[in-house]
């Protein structure tokens, strides 16, 4: 790339054609596919692992060549061909990547309040409506939902069941919840822990990034460390929260609205935490082996610090009204 | 810098922003003539009342298809073809910003749709719930393929979400010097805005669908109140989307109606600084109204109010746009080439439109009009002659630039006033359906709507027909089309566009160009 002669203004640069784009609408297109025969096959008798091979090789693609997409950007970038103009690009990419992710999460939140504020009280009768009266007569709404509209008019309707829906419609409500269990259960109570080790995670993160401005590589990759170490034992937990939920507290997907929203919201939390941990480690495994990063250019590093600190206040969020609130 | 690839490579490795421009346009058009088709089947079944052609099932697939092909496959790329091919030339950028990614987002399509369209021949048909898929018809009673529609729609959100965060960052980042924002071409402000209307709105459109995914394959309850949750959840959520979604269909319409009117008629725009602000309260105002699609589903009175009332606030930014065309035709001179035929007919059609849509703002009055044909009628003048319309105008505004070769101006006039007789015939008529209470999405009718039902389908096949004019104009312009190299096309066109060579060189800016 030429410089720019004094008193002109700098060249454009524009990358180079590449064919990881094409290949990874390929996979994304095979996982879409996949998904769809898969989960269309799983309720007809003879469903068997087989009918999921499309998904696995789609997603086997498109980690393959996420792989060779970043691993190329980044060699790119230490070639010194990015240019200052380019890096501006990523970052304004990726904030508004995690704007997109808010929204996304901001669906289930508001799903979770408008069923909390309204859908729930209008059935047991609020309003001026009739619902309670004809259709679900008994149902009493409290949160969390434990006995469902179904369970109160005693099992599944007929017009249910008519449908294609999977259990067979059947949407019965919890043995027990996992809701906020008093000050003195506080250290028995998981949540507590998860929310711990995440906001220190995100503090260790900020030591990380802090070191790594010093040039300290020692401590970058320290911090870094036990950030992924936090976030890996939060995963752990959250299955372990999740085995107590289906073994010991019968919460299922299909216990009703409750287990619904609960499943959704920590469940695409916890895909994310797993999303941002995979980020990190490579960004880990970037330092410790090749050295990467400068204390001035770590965008790689720097993206994946926004996204787990845009994990950790959802899951302040998520405490709040789903556990706590 | 390298010039294009030679053979198919070019297109499947493209990275140039004007090549990815051209495969969107082109995409949209195969899109547009798709669910052009399927709009011809509903016309004919309606062409007299009875059930002559399809059966009711299919008519529902042939109505569902037909929206959503039109919708994310016709007008959005081919708004998003624009934005790559004119934006980065309008600011003065060398290319998009992220150039590969851009090519994903294009890709990603033509898979998505493919995906769509083969829901036709799965067994129990495409889907028939209707473009707004409400549950549970698009969760209980829904057909199989219901699921590839599902991933389908996943496929369209992340294309849409990478092209929209493009767009944002080429237009905050890839300015030349002295391009400020408000020296930006009105059509880089409208879509910028909707660009960020894209990025919020279609992650929200994804959480919808994986909820019907999940209450159809997993046994969640969000949209059935057997296990506490609501089918109107699933409209709140639905049309949380769809309101923005309607203004990420017109915006970009404005921004290229407020970059030709001025050109045709030899004055600046009138009032672009009212028209930015203008725009971006429209943009504010769609994410606070969504709940007027829904007055009839049993809302509390308060609601209805309040949407009401939020609604018609819309009226205001949108009248002060249309103020400002006229203002800025009067005592213009005016010449009526076809681009500026068809702006033309939008501001006066696409007010039609709006005024329609205020009517229906009316909580009381639209218990009447409710998903009745004055709605399809409504939104047909705001889709077809505001987006539809002022998508052609650019075609033929920019073709020239595009490849160096003029069109036919009579084909092109020939072609708008048959699309405008047609238009018109087809969907003017629908509002006295609509009044006289005949409801859409049906085969058959009660036969007093008969006589008009019958003009309506002559229009729509009339329409149809112009468009195949436009299609072969546009190929017989690229191939056959008397050579131009003026720079500038039109008298007194302005911007970055016209300083430049037509046809416009591989890369535009190697350096970026001064801005007075």
């Amino acid at each position: 790339m030429a410089l720019p002669k004094d008193g002109e203004t700098p060249r454009y640069y524009v990358p180079a054609r590449s064919s990881m784009a094409i290949f990874s609408a390929t996979a994304l297109a095979m996982i879409a596919l996949g998904a769809a025969s898969g989960m269309n096959a799983m309720h007809s008798a003879d469903a068997s692992g087989s009918d999921w091979l499309l998904l696995y090789a789609g997603l086997i693609a498109l980690a393959i060549v996420l792989a060779c997409w970043f691993s190329l950007t980044i060699k790119e970038n230490i070639k010194g061909m990015n240019s200052e103009q380019l890096k501006i690009s990523y970052r304004i990419g990726m904030q508004w990547f995690i704007f997109s992710e808010v929204m996304f999460f901001a669906a289930f939140f508001g799903v979770l309040f408008y069923v909390r504020t309204l859908a729930g009280p209008w059935l047991s009768g609020e309003g001026a409506g009739v619902m309670n009266t004809l259709l679900w007569p008994g149902f009493d709404y409290s949160w969390p939902l434990m006995d469902t509209p179904q369970d109160a008019i005693g099992g599944v309707k007929e017009q249910a069941k008519a449908g294609f829906l999977a259990n067979n419609g059947e949407h019965t409500g919890p043995q027990k919840n996992l809701s906020w269990p008093g000050l003195d259960n506080l250290f028995h109570w998981l949540p507590f822990w998860n929310t711990t080790l995440l906001v220190l995670s995100s503090i260790w993160l900020e030591f990380a990034h802090h070191a790594l401005k010093k040039n300290k590589r020692t401590a970058f990759n320290f911090w870094l460390g036990l950030t992924l170490l936090f976030g890996f034992v939060f995963v752990y937990l959250q299955y372990l929260e999740y085995h107590e939920a289906y073994v010991d507290y019968g919460l299922y997907l299909n216990s009703g609205i409750y287990g619904a929203t609960f499943f959704m919201l920590t469940g695409f939390h916890g895909f994310h935490v797993i999303m941002g941990a995979g980020i990190l480690t490579v960004q880990f495994f970037r330092s410790v082996m090749k050295k990467h990063f400068t204390k001035e250019d770590h965008f790689g590093f720097e993206a994946a610090s926004w996204y787990w600190h845009f994990v950790d206040v959802v899951w302040i969020f998520l405490v709040a009204v789903v556990y706590v609130y | 810098m390298a010039g294009p690839d030679k053979g198919f490579s070019r297109w499947l490795l493209a990275t140039n922003h004007k090549d990815i421009g051209i495969l969107y346009l082109w995409f949209s058009f195969a899109m547009f003539l798709l669910g052009g088709s399927f709009a011809m089947v509903i016309r004919a079944e309606l062409f007299q009342p009875g059930l002559q052609l399809v059966d009711p099932n299919f008519f529902n697939q042939m109505t569902t298809m037909h929206g959503l092909v039109m919708v994310f496959g016709a007008i959005m790329p081919a708004f998003v073809g624009l934005a790559n091919y004119m934006i980065p030339i309008m600011i003065g950028a060398p290319d998009m910003a992220l150039p590969r990614m851009n090519n994903l987002s294009f890709w990603i399509l033509p898979f998505a749709f493919a995906i769509l369209a083969s829901s036709l021949f799965m067994e129990g048909g495409a889907p028939n719930f209707g473009w707004t898929f409400y549950a549970p018809l698009s969760t209980t009673y829904a057909p199989p393929s219901v699921t590839f529609f599902i991933f389908g729609v996943h496929l369209m959100g992340i294309s849409s979400i990478m092209g929209a965060i493009n767009i944002v960052a080429t237009i905050f980042n890839l300015r030349a010097p002295g391009m400020t924002l408000m020296k930006m071409p009105l059509f880089v402000w409208t879509w910028l805005i909707t660009a960020f209307l894209l990025i919020a709105v279609m992650p929200v459109l994804a959480g919808a669908v994986t909820m019907m995914l999940m209450d159809i394959h997993f046994g969640t309850s969000f949209f059935s109140a057997a296990g506490g949750g609501d089918p109107v959840l699933f409209q709140h959520i639905f049309w949380f989307f769809g309101h923005p979604e309607v203004y990420i269909i017109i915006l970009p319409a404005f921004g290229v109606v407020s970059e030709i009117i001025p050109t045709f008629s030899r004055k600046p725009l009138f009032g672009y600084a009212s028209m930015v602000y203008a725009t971006a309260a429209i943009a504010f105002l769609s994410f606070i109204v969504w709940a007027h699609h829904m007055f009839t589903v049993g809302m509390p009175l308060v609601g209805e109010l309040y949407f009401m009332w939020a609604t018609m606030l819309i009226a205001v930014p949108t009248a002060a746009k249309v103020f400002n065309w006229i203002t800025t035709m009067f005592k213009g001179a005016l010449t009526f080439e076809t681009p500026m035929l068809f702006c033309i007919a939008f501001v006066f059609l696409f007010t039609l439109g709006g005024l329609t849509g205020l009517m229906l703002a009316i909580a009381p009055a639209d218990m009447q009009y409710h998903d009745s044909y004055f709605v399809v009628a409504h939104f047909h003048y705001t889709m077809v002659a505001g987006a539809i319309f002022s998508i052609s105008a650019s075609v033929y505004y920019w073709l020239p630039k595009w490849t160096g070769r003029m069109y036919n101006e009579t084909m092109g006039k020939v072609h708008f006033w048959i699309a405008f007789i047609g238009f018109n015939l087809t969907f003017f008529p629908q509002h006295f359906l609509g009044l006289a209470g005949m409801p859409r999405r049906i085969p058959d009718y009660s036969i007093q709507f008969a006589d008009f039902n019958m003009i309506s389908s002559i229009g729509a096949f009339t329409y149809g027909l112009a468009q195949l004019i436009f299609l072969f104009n546009i190929i017989r312009t690229i191939y056959f089309g008397e050579k131009t190299t003026e720079e500038q096309t039109w008298e007194s066109a302005r911007g970055l566009e016209w300083t430049l060579p037509s046809p416009l060189p591989f890369h535009t800016f190697e350096r970026p160009p001064a801005i007075k």
